[in-house]
C-alpha cells in the first residue's frame, strides 16, 4: 500500500498514565513509533510493559493522556475497534482458540475482511462460497510462512509451545494490521527457535510492510533485531535510543544489574 | 468450495427419505397416537436443544432460561391463532419474533455477566417471564390457556426442524458463527482479532431465543391446553440436559440428546420419580466420565460412512 | 400505608429473611472456596427438614434434640455428597461441576419423592405457639425461636471462622486454594468441612421452616435454594456478613411485596432484585471488584 501521508509517526502516546486503585502502573509515558520501524520495549518485571500494550490495544483505558494512531485518537475505543483501525497483537500468556484447529484459529482473524451477510451465510448463496474459499487459501498461505501448514487440521492446544507462539503471530497477521504488537514472542523458546523467530520477524516486516513493536526479555533478540529501544522502569521511561546507546546507558545498567530483578 | 453445496443437497436428500419413512409410519397407523405425539415432541425438543446449543455450546454463554423464551413463543402463537384466527405459520413466526425480540432486550444488558452469574440471571429472567404470564388473565393466568386448535402436524414439525438444523449448521460454519466460537474459546483473544464480542453474544442469544419461540408455538398447538407450569426452570434444565448429554458444541449431539431424553421419559412415563433418578445419576456420571458429552465437539458428518458419502474439502459441514 | 401493618410485615420479613440467611451462608461459604453454585443446597435444606420431621414424629424427640440431630446428619450428608460428586471434578471446567450440582439436586428431590412420597407432610406442633402483643404489633414465639436460633448459629459460625484454626484455614482457602495448600493447609479437608457446616446450617433452616409453616414436601427446597443464592449474590458472594444482610433484605422485600402488592409477585421480586444487582453491582453490597489479568 503506498503511503500518502507525510507524517512518519504511526502510533504516539503523550503523557499517558494508568492508575489501578491508587497504584500507578504507568506514568508520564511518552512514546512514538514511526511507520516501518521495529521498536523494542524492555524493562524489569512489573515495569508496566504489558500495561502499555493493553492501553494501546484498548484493553485498558488510560487514566490520563492521549494515544493516537495515524494522527487520530484511539483512547476509549474497544479492542475490536482498534483492531479494525490496524493494530494486532499477541499475548504474553498465549491466548489461542485452543479447541479449534490451527486453520480455524487463523480464519477467525479474517473477521473484518469478510463481507457476506448473515442471510448469505445461512443459505450459502451469494458471496459466501467465494469468500470462504478465498480466506481458506489466504489462511493456508499464512500458515506455510510460519511452517504450520502440515498441522493445519490439528487442534491448536496440541501444538508444541514454539509452534503455538508462531501460530499467534500468524493469526495476528491475518487481521491485516499496520502495527503488530508482540508480547514476549520468544518466551519459552530455545536459542535456536529464538534465532529462527528473529529471522521470521525481520522477513514478515519486509514482506507485509509492517511496523513492529515488541516486548522482550531476551536481550540478544532485542539488541539484534530492534532499531530503537525504550526502557521502562517503575512505569516511566528511563531511556530511549538505538541498541548501542541503550547498552551504554548507566541508568539502564543500574535498572538491570543493580536492581533487585 | 462447491462441495459444501453438494453436501448440503445430499443431506437434504437423506432428510427427505427419513421424512417419507416416518410419514409413512404415521399415515399407515403403524405408530399409535402416544408414539405419534412423541415423534412431534422429539422434533420440537431438537429445535430447543440445537438452539440452546448455539448459546451454551457454541458461544459458551451459560443460559438457563430457555423455557421462558419457549413460553413467549407459545403464548404469542396461541393467542394469535385462537383469538385472532391468524394462520398457523404467521403465528409461529410472530412467536419467534416476540421471543427473539425479548431475547435481544434481555441479552443486551445480561450478557456482560460471566459464567455462573449469567446462568443464575437467565434462570431468574425465565422465571420472571413465567410469573408475568401467570398474572395475565387474558391468557388464562395460572389455570392455563384453553381451547387451542390442534394445528401442529408432523410435516410442520419436521420441516421447521430441518430448517433450524440447516440454519444453525451453516451459521456456525460462517463468519458470525466463527466469531461466536472464538468468544467461547477465548473472549479476550476474540476481541483482539476484531470480534465485537457483545454484538455476537447478543446475536447468538437472539437467534437461540427466536428458535425457542418457534418451538414453543409448535409445542403449544400439539395440545388443547397450555399452562405456565410447562415452562418452569426445571424445563430449562431439561433442555440443558439434552445439550450436555449430547455434547456442548455438537449439532449431532443435540439431536441425539433430544432423542435419548424424550424417549427415555416416554418409556419411563409411568414411573416419573424413577425416571428423574436415572436422569440425575446419568448426569453426575457423565460429568465424571465424559464431561464433553457423548459427541464432544464432533459431528457425525465427519466420520464413518458419512465421510465417504460427503466428499471434498477438509471438514464436512 | 398503615404503619402498624408495615411494622408487622417487617417482623414477618425478618423471620423469613433469617431462614434465607441461614441457607445463604452455606451457599456463600461453598462458593467462596470452590467457586461452585451448589444448586443442590436447597435440597439439602429439604433433607434437613425431613430428618427433623422424622426425629420428632418417629423418634418422639423434642424440637432442640431434633434440630441437633438434623444438623449433624445433614452436615454428614453434605460431606458425603462433596466427596462422591464434586471432589472427582476438582480440576474439571466449572460448567461440568455446575451441571453435576444440578444432577445432585434432581437426585435428592427424586429419591426423597420415592422414599417419603411427593405429598406434603404436616410438621407436628412441637413448639407451642404463643402470640405476644407488643403494643399494636404481634410477635409469636415461633418467630422468636427463629430469631434466637439464627443468632446463636451465627455467633457460633463467627466463632469458628474467626477464632479456630480450622476457621483460619477456611478463610485462607477462600482467598486462594492453591496458595493455602502450599502453606500446608489440607484443602480437601477444609472443603469437606465447609460443606459440612454449610449443610448443617441449611438443615437448621429446614427444621425452622417446618415449625414455622407446618408443611414440608420434597420440592420445598427449590425456590428457597434459588432465593438464598440471590441473597448471597446481593450481599456479595463469598462474604459471610453479606449473606446475612442479603437474606434479611430479601425476606423483608418479599414480605412487603406479598403484603402490599400481591403474593403472586413474591418470587418475581426476588428475581428482579437479582437482575438489578447483577446489572448494577455484580459484586454485591460488600463485594470488591476484580478483573481478569490480560
Amino acid at each position: 500500500m503506498p503511503e500518502t501521508k507525510t507524517d512518519p509517526v504511526l502510533l504516539k502516546a503523550e503523557n499517558v498514565s494508568m492508575v489501578f486503585g491508587g497504584l500507578k502502573a504507568v506514568s508520564d509515558f511518552n512514546f512514538h513509533i514511526n511507520r516501518g520501524e521495529l521498536v523494542g520495549l524492555i524493562g524489569p518485571n512489573g515495569a508496566g510493559k504489558t500495561t502499555a500494550f493493553n492501553m494501546f490495544t484498548g484493553v485498558y483505558r488510560p487514566t490520563t493522556g492521549e494515544i493516537t494512531l495515524d494522527g487520530k485518537s484511539i483512547v476509549g475505543m474497544k479492542p475490536y475497534q482498534i483492531t479494525k483501525r490496524g493494530i494486532a497483537r499477541t499475548f504474553q500468556n498465549i491466548r489461542l482458540f485452543s479447541e479449534l484447529t490451527v486453520l480455524e484459529n487463523v480464519k477467525i482473524a479474517f473477521h473484518d475482511r469478510i463481507k457476506y451477510s448473515l442471510a448469505e451465510a445461512v443459505l450459502r448463496v451469494g458471496r459466501y462460497l467465494k469468500e470462504e474459499e478465498a480466506i481458506e487459501e489466504q489462511a493456508l498461505k499464512l500458515l506455510s510462512i510460519f511452517h504450520l501448514e502440515k498441522q493445519a487440521d490439528e487442534k491448536a492446544k496440541n501444538l508444541p509451545y514454539g509452534a503455538q507462539r508462531r501460530l499467534e503471530i500468524a493469526r495476528a497477521l491475518a487481521a491485516k494490521p499496520k502495527l503488530l504488537l508482540l508480547d514476549e514472542p520468544a518466551a519459552g523458546m530455545n536459542p535456536q527457535e529464538t534465532n529462527e523467530l528473529t529471522e521470521m520477524i525481520r522477513w514478515i516486516r519486509k514482506e507485509f510492510g509492517l511496523t513492529v513493536l515488541l516486548i522482550e526479555h531476551d536481550m540478544s533478540l532485542v539488541m539484534g533485531l530492534c532499531e530503537r529501544i525504550y526502557v521502562l522502569e517503575y512505569g516511566t521511561i528511563i531511556a530511549e535510543g538505538t541498541p548501542e546507546v541503550i547498552q551504554k546507558n548507566p541508568e539502564v545498567i543500574r535498572a538491570y544489574l543493580g536492581g533487585e530483578d | 468450495m462447491k462441495y459444501l453445496r453438494t453436501n448440503d443437497l445430499k443431506m437434504l436428500a437423506f432428510a427427505l427419505v427419513l421424512f417419507a419413512v416416518l410419514q409413512g409410519l404415521i399415515t399407515g397407523r403403524v405408530l399409535n397416537s402416544f408414539w405419534q405425539l412423541n415423534i412431534l415432541i422429539v422434533g420440537i425438543n431438537i429445535i430447543m436443544s440445537v438452539s440452546l446449543n448455539l448459546i451454551n455450546g457454541y458461544t459458551g454463554q451459560f443460559s438457563l432460561g430457555h423455557a421462558g423464551f419457549m413460553a413467549v413463543g407459545a403464548y404469542t402463537a396461541v393467542v394469535l391463532t385462537t383469538n385472532f384466527h391468524v394462520a398457523f405459520l404467521p403465528a409461529l413466526l410472530a412467536g419467534a419474533a416476540a421471543a427473539g425480540f425479548l431475547g435481544f432486550l434481555i441479552g443486551l444488558p445480561t450478557l456482560r455477566l460471566r459464567g455462573d452469574y449469567l446462568a443464575i440471571a437467565t434462570l431468574g429472567l425465565g422465571e420472571i417471564i413465567r410469573i408475568v404470564i401467570m398474572n395475565i388473565d387474558h391468557v388464562g393466568g395460572a389455570a392455563g390457556f384453553k381451547g387451542i386448535p390442534h394445528k401442529t402436524t408432523f410435516v410442520w414439525v419436521f420441516f421447521i426442524m430441518l430448517f433450524t438444523l440447516f440454519f444453525i449448521k451453516n451459521f456456525v460454519n460462517s463468519k458470525p458463527g466463527r466469531a461466536c466460537i472464538a468468544i467461547r474459546e477465548n473472549e479476550i483473544a476474540a476481541e483482539a482479532m476484531g470480534v465485537n464480542t457483545t454484538k455476537y453474544k447478543v446475536m447468538a442469544f437472539t437467534i437461540g431465543a427466536a428458535f425457542a419461540g418457534i418451538a414453543g408455538g409448535l409445542f403449544a398447538q400439539c395440545f388443547y391446553l397450555i399452562n405456565p407450569l410447562s415452562f418452569t426452570f426445571m424445563q430449562s434444565f431439561n433442555y440443558l440436559i439434552m445439550v450436555v448429554l449430547g455434547g456442548l458444541g455438537s449439532i449431532t449431539g443435540s439431536i441425539a440428546g433430544a432423542f435419548v431424553v424424550t424417549f427415555l421419559s416416554a418409556a419411563l412415563a409411568s414411573w416419573p420419580e424413577f425416571r428423574m433418578i436415572i436422569y440425575a445419576l446419568a448426569l453426575i456420571f457423565l460429568m465424571m466420565k465424559r464431561p464433553q458429552g457423548l459427541f464432544g465437539y464432533m459431528e457425525i458428518t465427519n466420520h464413518g460412512i458419512f465421510r465417504k458419502i460427503l466428499k471434498g474439502g477438509r471438514k464436512h459441514a | 400505608m398503615d404503619v402498624t401493618q408495615l411494622v408487622q410485615q417487617l417482623i414477618n420479613g425478618i423471620s423469613l429473611g433469617s431462614i434465607y440467611a441461614l441457607i445463604a451462608l452455606g451457599y456463600t461459604m461453598i462458593y467462596g472456596i470452590i467457586k461452585l453454585i451448589n444448586f443442590a443446597h436447597g435440597d439439602i435444606y429439604m433433607v434437613g427438614a425431613y430428618i427433623g420431621f422424622f426425629s420428632i414424629t418417629a423418634a418422639h424427640l423434642g424440637i432442640f434434640p431434633s434440630l441437633l440431630i438434623s444438623m449433624i446428619v445433614t452436615g454428614g450428608l453434605g460431606m458425603v455428597i462433596e466427596k462422591l460428586a464434586y471432589k472427582p471434578l476438582r480440576n474439571a471446567p466449572r460448567i461440568s461441576v455446575l451441571i453435576t450440582a444440578i444432577g445432585v439436586s434432581f437426585f435428592l428431590e427424586c429419591t426423597s419423592m420415592y422414599f417419603v412420597s411427593p405429598t406434603p407432610r404436616t410438621f407436628p406442633p412441637v413448639f407451642e405457639n404463643v402470640a405476644f402483643h407488643v403494643g399494636p404489633f404481634i410477635v409469636n414465639s415461633q418467630q422468636l425461636l427463629i430469631f434466637g436460633i439464627t443468632i446463636v448459629l451465627m455467633l457460633l459460625l463467627t466463632y469458628i471462622v474467626e477464632r479456630t484454626k480450622t476457621g483460619k484455614a477456611m478463610r485462607a482457602a477462600s482467598y486462594d486454594v492453591e496458595t493455602a495448600q502450599l502453606m500446608g493447609i489440607d484443602s480437601d479437608r477444609i472443603i469437606s468441612f465447609t460443606f459440612g457446616i454449610g449443610s448443617a446450617l441449611a438443615a437448621a433452616a429446614g427444621v425452622l421452616v417446618g415449625v414455622y409453616y407446618n408443611s414440608i414436601d420434597p420440592l420445598m427446597g427449590i425456590m428457597p435454594g434459588v432465593k438464598a443464592f440471590v441473597a448471597a449474590v446481593l450481599g456479595g458472594i463469598g462474604i459471610l456478613p453479606g449473606a446475612v444482610v442479603g437474606g434479611l433484605i430479601l425476606g423483608v422485600v418479599e414480605a412487603l411485596v406479598s403484603g402490599f402488592i400481591s403474593s403472586t409477585f413474591r418470587d418475581a421480586a426476588a428475581f428482579a432484585i437479582l437482575i438489578l444487582v447483577l446489572l448494577f453491582k455484580p459484586t454485591g453490597i460488600f463485594g470488591k471488584n476484580v478483573r481478569e489479568k490480560v
